[in-house]
């Protein structure tokens, strides 16, 4: 059976609609507080969302995601815990769940044995920004026996060599990285990132690509979802669901859920 | 063995966003090394700007204390800037320059790298940022200063434990912000490929010339080559170009305040397998992967990781890793003080505590070569700290 995340993908583009894909903190500030989030995140419209596993060395985030990973590894959460809290919370939605993890947690836990549980608890996409394509052979080799979707990133910086091998080894969607730099830096969109969005879909035979790092209001969500599949929002959800997940904050996500098509 | 791997060790474990760079990196560092203009001119700046070749320094009164083998000094400590830093710092300036990057960025422990890489920016009129860690930059307020008036900005790091290893996570989140103009300057034989091969290839100046002093002083090799491994560039330049000998080579590393305590930077000791930073090396590391805070009294030394051809050597037997705790190093800074009028870094010291244990067990025909990577001038006002001494 395809994946959630294809599934989900296709189902979209049947509608003639785009994703949004949320981003946040495994456990920021607790893993009950998280819980609530998925649940407003669902009603809010999100398509998937992107559990962030915290690590002492986020060395892909700014400084948004940083605090929250602080406090999540305070509240002593880890990969562990991220995909046990996935098994808890898949009994509830049929939300496609993927976790972005950085390399380290997962070469200490086991490639194998990391597929194995995350895909068994219902985790259905792994994302790790510091392990390249060139690097994944081993992980890639476990996750396609697991049915785990892998998601690579590519970046204005790849020429096209590189986005074939993103596009190649990409299940689920391909996540294209907006800018060059971290996430939650400031978006500046130029004519570089449809270009880019066209050629990963060229070369992958037409995977979904979904765009991430930056975006922020509910204008560049707009913007950015002319040109992909799917729209990927991190700091500036974390910085808002921090401060209150009232009135205003689902407000925000209902703006944002109709600036996505 | 796989590109960029030392056996298992190595790789290239960065965001997709830097892979391109060190790409284009690993072309123009391979054609530079073909390239007999550059070469020449890298050669001359050498010679004239850093001072080499150093000298090999026979420690006649050290010797006939510890009553054993031969000690002699290979004196870095004697470069310009002070330490063995600024063979590579300046190799990768003058590169960068070539590629046509004009913003150079850097991190820095105690302080040397930073000022090296200050200084060949100012060299070849080069933008130069530098990151340090917030307790560094306490521990080498000196070094700061003297970077600034190099022309170089300085960052502070309060991320994390605001030491070595957060300076590099800055450094490269400003690499990832800055890649198309900025190159950075990776102070050790760490990191993605191909700064461990390119920076071991920099610093290899030393062992080459230490080989041929060795022979025209005592017409031999010696017996033992001893030198400190924070990240392991100055053990990889001295130790590189003996691989092929008969000659035994000890990596020391910072055992702190003892390796039981937890308090230390001994991957060898008390690490295992992970990947950080760029590279698969012996690690410092809790159970699910996230890595542990170190402690050195020597900021150089301070540091999770250790270069994977460090990795590569230990797990094949060529180089044997011991560690020199806190407490010995300040012994033997005090010590070749004394002695023979030197004050080496705390990061040497640590180089030099292993050979006041080795020398006396051996013959007094044994010949021992220790690399005084880095003079101790900035570290004399937190030695005198640690001793209660106001200045």
């Amino acid at each position: 059976m395809a994946s959630r995340i294809k599934r989900r993908f296709d189902a979209l583009r049947k509608e003639g609609k785009k994703a949004f894909i949320p981003y946040i903190m495994c456990g920021d500030p607790t893993l009950a507080k998280t819980e609530e989030l998925v649940r407003v995140l669902e009603e809010a419209g999100a398509d998937c969302i992107e559990l962030g596993v915290p690590f002492s060395d986020p060395l892909a985030d700014g400084p948004v995601i940083q605090a929250a990973g602080a406090k999540a590894l305070a509240a002593g959460v880890n990969l562990r815990v991220a995909i046990d809290f996935v098994k808890r919370i898949r009994e509830k939605t049929e939300l496609p769940l993927i976790l972005m993890t950085y390399y380290n947690p997962v070469f200490r836990y086991g490639e194998e044995a990391f597929a194995a549980d995350a895909a068994g608890a219902g985790v259905d996409g792994v994302i790790i920004p510091d392990l390249p394509v060139d690097e994944a052979s081993g992980l890639i080799g476990s996750a396609r026996r697991h049915a785990l979707d892998t998601i690579f990133l590519a970046a204005p910086t790849s020429g096209d060599g590189r986005l074939k091998k993103v596009a190649r080894a990409s299940r689920g969607f391909i996540y294209f990285v907006s800018i060059t730099g971290i996430t939650g830096a400031r978006l500046e969109l130029d004519g570089g990132v449809a270009g880019s969005v066209s050629k990963l879909k060229t070369f992958s035979g037409g995977k979904p690509v979904a765009v991430g790092f930056g975006v922020s209001t509910p204008e560049e969500a707009g913007a950015v979802a002319s040109m992909a599949d799917g729209v990927i929002i991190g700091s500036a959800i974390v910085k808002k669901a921090a401060s209150g997940t009232g009135a205003e904050f689902t407000d925000y996500l209902k703006k944002l859920r109709a600036a996505i098509r | 063995m796989k590109k960029g791997y030392f056996g298992p060790f190595g790789g290239r474990f960065v965001p997709e966003t830097l892979i391109p760079a060190l790409m284009e990196l690993e072309d123009a560092y391979n054609a530079s090394a073909r390239d007999r203009a550059f070469q020449q001119e890298f050669k001359l700046l050498a010679r004239d700007y850093i001072g080499r070749p150093t000298p090999l320094y026979f420690a006649r009164r050290l010797t006939a204390h510890l009553g054993g083998a031969k000690i002699y000094l290979k004196r870095e400590d004697l470069t310009h800037t002070g330490a063995h830093k600024i063979n590579n710092a300046l190799g990768q300036a003058l590169l960068a320059s070539k590629m046509g990057k004009r913003r150079l960025i850097a991190e820095t422990g105690a302080g040397q790298h930073g000022v090296a890489t200050a200084t060949g920016a100012a060299l070849l009129g080069l933008e130069c940022v530098i990151y340090m860690g917030a307790v560094d930059m306490r521990r080498q307020a000196l070094n700061v200063f003297r970077m600034k008036l190099l022309g170089a900005e300085v960052r502070e790091v309060s991320t994390g434990s605001r030491t070595l290893k957060d300076s590099i996570n800055e450094a490269l989140r400003d690499w990832t912000t800055n890649v198309r103009n900025t190159h950075y300057v990776l102070g050790t034989v760490f990191g993605p490929h191909p700064f461990p091969s390119m920076v071991r290839d920099f610093q290899s100046v030393i062992g080459k010339e230490a080989r041929a002093q060795i022979l025209k002083a005592e017409g031999r090799l010696p017996g033992h080559l001893i030198a400190c491994v924070g990240g392991g560039s100055n053990a990889m330049g001295l130790f590189s170009a003996f691989l092929k000998d008969n000659v035994l080579m000890t990596g020391v590393e910072a055992g702190g305040r003892g390796i039981e305590s937890g308090e230390h930077a001994a991957r060898f000791a008390g690490g295992q397998v992970g990947v950080f930073q760029g590279a698969k090396s012996y690690l410092l590391q809790d159970e699910v992967g996230n890595i542990l805070g170190t402690h050195s009294v020597s900021a150089g030394l301070d540091y999770a990781s250790v270069g994977p051809q460090h990795a590569f050597l230990k797990e094949a037997g060529r180089v044997r890793y011991t560690y020199a705790v806190d407490e010995e190093a300040l012994n033997a800074f005090e010590m070749l003080s004394k002695l023979e009028g030197i004050i080496p870094a705390l990061e040497s010291a640590h180089a030099l505590a292993e050979a006041i244990k080795l020398a006396p067990t051996l013959p007094a025909e044994g010949l021992i070569i220790v690399n005084l990577s880095g003079r101790g001038d900035k570290d004399v006002q937190e030695v005198a700290r640690i001793k209660g001494v106001e200045i």
